[in-house]
């Protein structure tokens, strides 16, 4: 797992302020011009000049070796990972160091907001009802600086649409910035039961756009039980109509747990039945964080458990001609029916194998375990 | 005391009590009832718990409940957006209907070298030039195809057989190509032939402009022959080796074929499947005698009973589920069709079986003296005598067409939501309206309903399906794959 924060030993020489978003470069013979807003990480202690930041692996010993005007920092030994085109966000006086995009991983994910209008029995993210509005300040610092020929990133919450306008600006930045890369926002999609806002998002005509939005159930008390939230299901029905009724792609994602798995057969014929145009279906193991710990008795089940319900749910998506996907589980407790809809779907960083696995087969292949589930997994995983 | 609420909170089903959407009902059998809404959805349910449900007497937390609640058939005190989803699916149901005529039929001859007793189009000889259509009246049909709104646009030529008439054929293709060229619609041709003249250079032009043929195969070689004679009695050898040579140049899925059903057939529908999974088909249509043309005069209509022909049809069904559970992928087109309309949110445009019929809004039939018809049953008609869907020649606008009174006046009197009978029947929201049927043996746009054949076969076939695949959940997923072509 990569360390995403952590605390370096900061220098400063003189007074000029220096940019606290700053994209990582180990390129010695970049251009003038770019040093100005780039840090170097310099891994042998060479000090080209002319850049904004130093980040020096290994040691601070060359700290004092930087230019004059110029910061440095000196990492702690977990960020030895970092490489070109990483985005740091730095502290001066106090050597926070935060890794905002690291190049080199699969999933590149963003949490926009704490804040949140539900409250999931499995909220791996807890919301905090806090005023958080520099989280967007420094992604919109973000977003020009990231590699344009990233595949896709992601916007996590809290809630996004929380933010309001301020999310129709930030999807309008990747359209104009961020040209091949794909945006997936996961939202509760009420917000979007004002079919205004939902127009606001197709006008940006975004070139991969996806929203994703769960439902949890075919019944709306069940669903609103989930989410903790009176009347969620309906709002978020209309929403998912207003979207795809000015042609936005949504993808369809819920958590199977205790509470869910009874009815995913009737939630995909749901499915089939009344939103046959969302682009995808995504049917998601539960992860043992947050509220999940909390909840453990109401929401666990293990996933051996539910392979006919969720056999039966797939098969009736897949003949409905709708696609269809499985995250976060493991091969060797899933029916074998479901294994090419099974995806490798863990965030690298976040994925890891359990003693049981060792010697596996279809180690490639499977999606592995959050490493939050050596709290709790299936009694079931074994070798294969 | 958690922070989290339990889920009865969120259950005001209780308090508030439900109210019925609208829907209709009827016995499945002795013990079950089936309740079908006006999109489709359906439940089954014991009789008991249907007259608990129509009496508000249903509890909240029985399954009959949840199912009814969740496919809505009633609303509660805990969301609305029920009604927001049925508004939604009675448009999509309905949204074939803005486009208007999508299949364009090209009578390009009545000239045919077969004189098949059943014939429902009453051929003629293959030497009376004067049943051909002329350059004049392909033209106009022409304007009108491309004068119907609809972006999908199918031309299929009919005849007798069109490959006798293979000049006009051609100059009708590449003039529609050439008009597209500015119309830009998803334009597609099918050419309904017995493949029996099938030459190098018809083949070479389907495969350059990505024709589609549809042929007839009724089943083994001496059924086949004797319900479609020929000079030479080879229309089995010819049309089986017209299919492997359409496969080999066009494609392997360029090519499918249909079976008409005689009083000769009906012991043998086994036999018929086997024939078409030789020859390398995915599906059959099996198909019942209409009461049209050739086959009302020379009585073979009347040969089989309806008893008889469900039997048949649904022997061949039984066997062809069987062939799907041991791992031959294989279609009836008819179920699927009507599978559609029962497991998905849409209608198929399949011209029998729609309501609001069909007829001039599914398709448009252009027949080779220039005479315009409101489908190929209804020209069917128009050679036995009967002119009543005649809706005027190719020398009328469009406009004219579509909106005649011949048109109109049976479209609504037909329309199956408002008939008597049909407006009770769980079953309608997966029939049609067929007026043409109902005219040719009742005289009459709408029909007695207990006297209609259409109506019968078709309520027993919706019977067999909902029976078999609420008796059988690989049967379900089998017929939901049908459905979802």
């Amino acid at each position: 797992m990569l360390a995403r924060r952590g605390t370096g030993y900061p220098v400063r020489k003189g007074d000029a302020e220096a940019p606290r978003i700053v994209r990582l470069t180990t390129d010695s013979h970049r251009p003038f011009p770019e040093r100005q807003s780039e840090a170097y990480l310099s891994r042998d202690g060479e000090v080209p000049l002319g850049f904004a930041w130093y980040v020096f692996l290994g040691g601070k010993d060359n700290l004092r070796r930087i230019p004059a005007e110029a910061h440095g920092i000196a990492l702690p030994d977990e960020f030895t990972y970092l490489g070109d085109g990483d985005i740091l966000r730095l502290s001066s006086d106090r050597g926070n160091i935060t890794a905002l995009f690291i190049r080199s991983v699969r999933h590149h994910s963003f949490l926009l907001t704490e804040r949140c209008n539900h409250y999931c029995l499995m909220c791996s993210q807890p919301p905090r009802d806090v005023d958080d509005d520099w989280i967007m300040d420094d992604i919109m610092a973000t977003i020009p600086l990231i590699d344009p020929t990233t595949h896709e990133i992601g916007f996590t919450g809290g809630e996004p649409t929380l933010l309001g306008d301020r999310l129709v600006r930030l999807v309008d930045q990747c359209r104009a910035l961020l040209p091949k890369t794909g945006v997936h926002v996961l939202t509760n999609g009420r917000a979007f039961a004002d079919q205004a806002y939902a127009a606001k998002f197709a006008a940006i005509r975004h070139h991969d756009l996806m929203f994703g939005i769960p439902i949890y159930s075919d019944l709306a008390d069940r669903h609103d039980y989930v989410v903790q939230a009176q009347g969620a299901f309906d709002e978020t029905i209309r929403g998912i109509l207003n979207l795809k009724r000015h042609r936005v792609p949504v993808e369809i994602r819920m958590v199977i747990h205790k509470q869910t798995y009874e009815r995913l057969p009737d939630l995909a014929r749901f499915i089939a039945r009344n939103l046959t145009f969302v682009d995808q279906v995504v049917f998601m193991g539960l992860e043992m964080t947050g509220f999940t710990r909390a909840n453990l008795d109401t929401l666990w089940i293990d996933p051996v458990n539910y392979q006919t319900q969720l056999a039966e749910a797939v098969r009736l998506l897949a003949a409905s001609r709708m696609k269809v996907s499985i995250y976060n589980h493991q091969l060797c407790i899933t029916d074998r029916s479901l294994w090419p809809y099974a995806k490798r779907s863990i965030s690298d960083w976040k994925n890891e194998y359990m003693a049981e696995c060792k010697g596996c087969s279809a180690r490639s292949e499977c999606a592995g375990f959050f490493s939050s589930a050596k709290f709790r997994h299936s009694s079931h995983i074994h070798a294969i | 005391m958690s922070k989290f609420a339990p889920l009865a909170q969120f259950s005001r089903g209780q308090e508030s009590g439900y109210k019925l959407l609208p829907f209709k009902f009827d016995a499945l059998d002795e013990d079950r009832w089936l309740v079908t809404n006006l999109v489709g959805e359906f439940h089954v349910l014991p009789r008991q718990t249907l007259e608990n449900f129509i009496h508000h007497e249903l509890s909240p937390n029985a399954p009959d409940y949840c199912a009814l609640k969740s496919k809505h058939f009633l609303i509660d005190g805990d969301s609305d957006v029920a009604l927001d989803l049925l508004a939604l699916k009675t448009r999509t149901r309905y949204q074939r209907l803005a486009n208007f005529t999508g299949l364009h039929l090209f009578v390009i001859t009545l000239r045919c070298e077969h004189s098949c007793p059943y014939c429902q189009v009453s051929r003629q000889n293959d030497d009376k030039t004067q049943f051909d259509m002329s350059e004049e009246v392909a033209d106009r049909a022409l304007d009108l195809v491309f004068h119907s709104p609809s972006p999908n646009i199918k031309i299929e030529f009919q005849g007798g057989e069109p490959l006798l008439n293979f000049g006009r054929l051609r100059q009708v293709v590449l003039r529609a190509k050439d008009r597209n060229r500015s119309k830009q619609k998803n334009l597609a041709f099918v050419i309904a032939t017995n493949l029996a003249v099938l030459s190098d250079d018809v083949l070479a032009f389907c495969r350059e402009h990505d024709i589609h043929i549809s042929t007839s195969l009724d089943g083994p070689e001496d059924l086949h022959n004797r319900n479609r004679p020929r000079p030479g009695n080879d229309s089995y050898q010819r049309t089986i080796a017209g299919i492997r040579r359409v496969r080999e140049t066009l494609g392997r899925d360029r090519v499918s074929a249909v079976m008409t059903a005689t009083a000769g057939s009906l012991a043998r529908v086994r036999e018929i499947i086997d024939e078409y999974v030789a020859t390398g088909f995915h599906g059959i249509f099996l198909r019942p005698l209409s009461p049209y043309g050739f086959a009302v005069k020379t009585k073979w209509i009347a040969a089989y009973d309806q008893q008889a022909w469900l039997r048949f049809y649904f022997e061949g069904l039984d066997y062809i589920i069987d062939l799907n559970k041991r791992g031959y992928p294989f279609r009836e087109f008819y179920a699927a069709t009507i599978l559609a309309k029962m497991l998905t949110p849409f209608q198929p445009g399949f011209v029998d079986l729609m309501s609001p019929a069909g007829i001039g809004i599914g398709a448009l039939v252009y027949n080779y003296d220039g005479s315009v018809y409101a489908s190929d049953e209804s020209r069917m008609l128009a050679e036995m005598g009967d002119e009543t869907f005649r809706l005027g020649t190719v020398r009328d606008s469009y406009e004219a067409l579509i909106t005649s009174e011949k048109l109109l006046d049976p479209l609504e009197q037909s329309f199956a939501a408002s008939v008597p009978m049909c407006v009770d029947c769980a079953f309608e929201p997966y029939c049609g309206a067929d007026p043409v049927y109902h005219h040719a043996t009742q005289r009459d746009f709408v029909g007695r309903k207990p006297e209609s054949g259409f109506c019968s076969r078709n309520i027993a076939i919706f019977r067999g399906l909902m029976t078999r695949m609420e008796a059988d959940a690989d049967t379900r997923h089998l017929f939901t794959r049908w459905a979802n072509r």
